[in-house]
């Protein structure tokens, strides 16, 4: 991801930062300027909560080059209290326990290195609340 | 006054023993276990790192405090293993956390005493009225080479502490520093693993900087040993703090909450900081603690605390030490502890 862009997300990747739109009341996540569902362009910041539940979910076995060490891993579409949805790693868990349903907590990780001398892309993964402890 | 106004603290969720190291360096487990006092230690994950302690026992303080973050007016992060050579950690960090822009921020290193270096400078900014709040962290991932003895404690985790004014839940009471120029640890611009004097590591460094800071702030404040209840030291293994301590006149049961080193390791900048943090999550009012850290190179700062009554309230407002170190935790092989911390060579 080229610097630029990842500046430019990092309300969004870095403090959950989502908008209310004042005149439907939906929540979008990333924030946008006018609403997809009703054209407002209005809208009231908000940060979303550090919680959410595992709508859908699969399992990468092969993964893209940034991600070969992590192999395999889950990675899920979450929906946060707030109604955002928006598609999570998910970690310290073994990735074939997880599915629709599941209760997350939302922590700050590393997403991706730029190979060995880029920047280092930090925003949320999903963390399941009893991780390993209720897997066993 | 001036003291704590928030704290919070992250351990990793992964572990590996002492006894899976020492297999696969042919040594025996049972001397480590009893020669430096070691079960197992947290490893990080391959997405953690000191940014993301940094932000997790950060949030936690921030909530802890129930101040709102764009009064933090520095924040500073003490640790040897900062995940840019160029490129602060804090700035990330205080970005995640809602602090800023109107914030002096910056990288701190002195080994393993980074760390209360951060929360020392946050405490004399916020005692000049310079700034309302304040906040330091210590926290690492920290370096030990394969087949060294720094490879069965070099662990991750770490503190952050906001310092204030007002709504205090501990009062800093005293602080002393104590350095020299000891070359006992050390790691070169550009080598992977920091190096150490072996037995050097001891008497001339570790115990000559914990003794002395500890004994002059001991004399400044006139207070003795057994007016503290708890009491915590650097743990670069078991054995070194349970000694100095002991030679200081502490007894076991007052060392008993922050000696975490036996299950968490030494997260080095992070040390003695989430020792602090295990003992704020049980201290009660009125209290007193005894903090000393030492980094090498070398030197010690040492801390004099009293929890107030806000503490106990403020105490379940985030995840506690020994939850981490108790709670959910995977333990990995050598082979996977190999991969996480970046010992093997792969081709680009």
């Amino acid at each position: 991801m080229p610097s630029p862009r990842y500046w430019r997300e990092v309300p969004s990747r870095l403090r959950l930062e989502a908008a209310r739109c004042s005149g439907c009341g939906k929540v979008n996540y990333p924030a946008r300027p006018i609403c997809p569902k009703c054209h407002s362009k209005e809208s009231e910041k908000l940060t979303l909560s550090k919680t959410a539940k595992i709508i859908t979910s699969t399992v990468i076995h092969i993964a893209p080059d940034d991600f070969l060490f992590e192999a395999p891993y889950a990675i899920a579409i979450v929906e946060t209290p707030e109604g955002a949805r928006f598609m999570s790693q998910v970690v310290d868990c073994d990735p074939s326990s997880v599915g629709p349903g599941m209760d997350v907590s939302l922590e700050f990780r590393l997403i991706r290195k730029e190979a060995r001398s880029g920047i280092l892309c930090y925003g949320f993964k999903a963390v399941p609340t009893n991780s390993w402890e209720a897997q066993k | 006054m001036a003291g704590i106004v928030g704290y919070g603290a992250f351990i990793p969720r992964k572990r590996i023993t002492a006894e899976e190291i020492a297999r696969q360096w042919g040594k025996d487990p049972e001397t480590i276990r009893k020669g430096l006092l070691l079960e197992e230690k947290s490893v990080p994950g391959i997405d953690e790192d000191t940014i993301t302690i940094s932000v997790e026992a950060g949030a936690d303080a921030i909530s802890r405090a129930g101040i709102d973050p764009s009064k933090i007016g520095a924040l500073y992060i003490g640790s040897e293993s900062h995940p840019y050579a160029v490129k602060p950690s804090g700035t990330i960090v205080i970005d995640a956390l809602g602090i800023g822009p109107e914030v002096h921020v910056a990288d701190f290193e002195f080994a393993c005493k980074a760390g209360s270096e951060a929360m020392f400078v946050s405490l004399g900014l916020v005692e000049s009225g310079r700034v309302e709040y304040a906040m330091g962290i210590g926290a690492d991932t920290s370096q030990g080479a394969a087949n060294d003895a720094l490879e069965f404690s070099a662990s991750a985790g770490g503190a952050a502490f906001i310092f204030g004014k007002e709504n205090l839940l501990v009062d800093v009471l005293e602080t002393y520093s104590f350095t020299s120029d000891t070359p006992d640890f050390w790691r070169r611009e550009g080598q992977f693993y920091p190096r150490h004097g072996g037995r050097f590591t001891g008497e001339p460094a570790y115990f000559k900087h914990v003794l002395g800071a500890s004994r002059a702030i001991l004399e400044k404040t006139g207070l003795k040993p057994s007016d503290f209840r708890h009491a915590v030291f650097h743990m670069p293994n078991g054995k070194f703090p349970q000694q100095a301590g002991k030679k200081l006149g502490f007894t076991e049961k007052q060392m008993e909450v922050g000696w975490i080193v036996p299950t968490m390791g030494n997260t080095y900048s992070g040390s003695s900081p989430t020792g602090l943090a295990a003992i704020l999550d049980i201290a009660e009012p009125d209290d007193l603690i005894f903090m000393t850290s030492f980094g090498s190179g070398a030197g010690s700062d040492s801390f004099v605390f009293k929890a107030t009554e806000l503490l106990p309230e403020r105490q379940d407002l985030g995840r506690t030490v020994r939850s981490m170190l108790d709670g959910p935790k995977h333990y990995v092989t050598y082979g996977q502890y190999a991969k996480l911390r970046d010992k093997i060579i792969v081709n680009e």
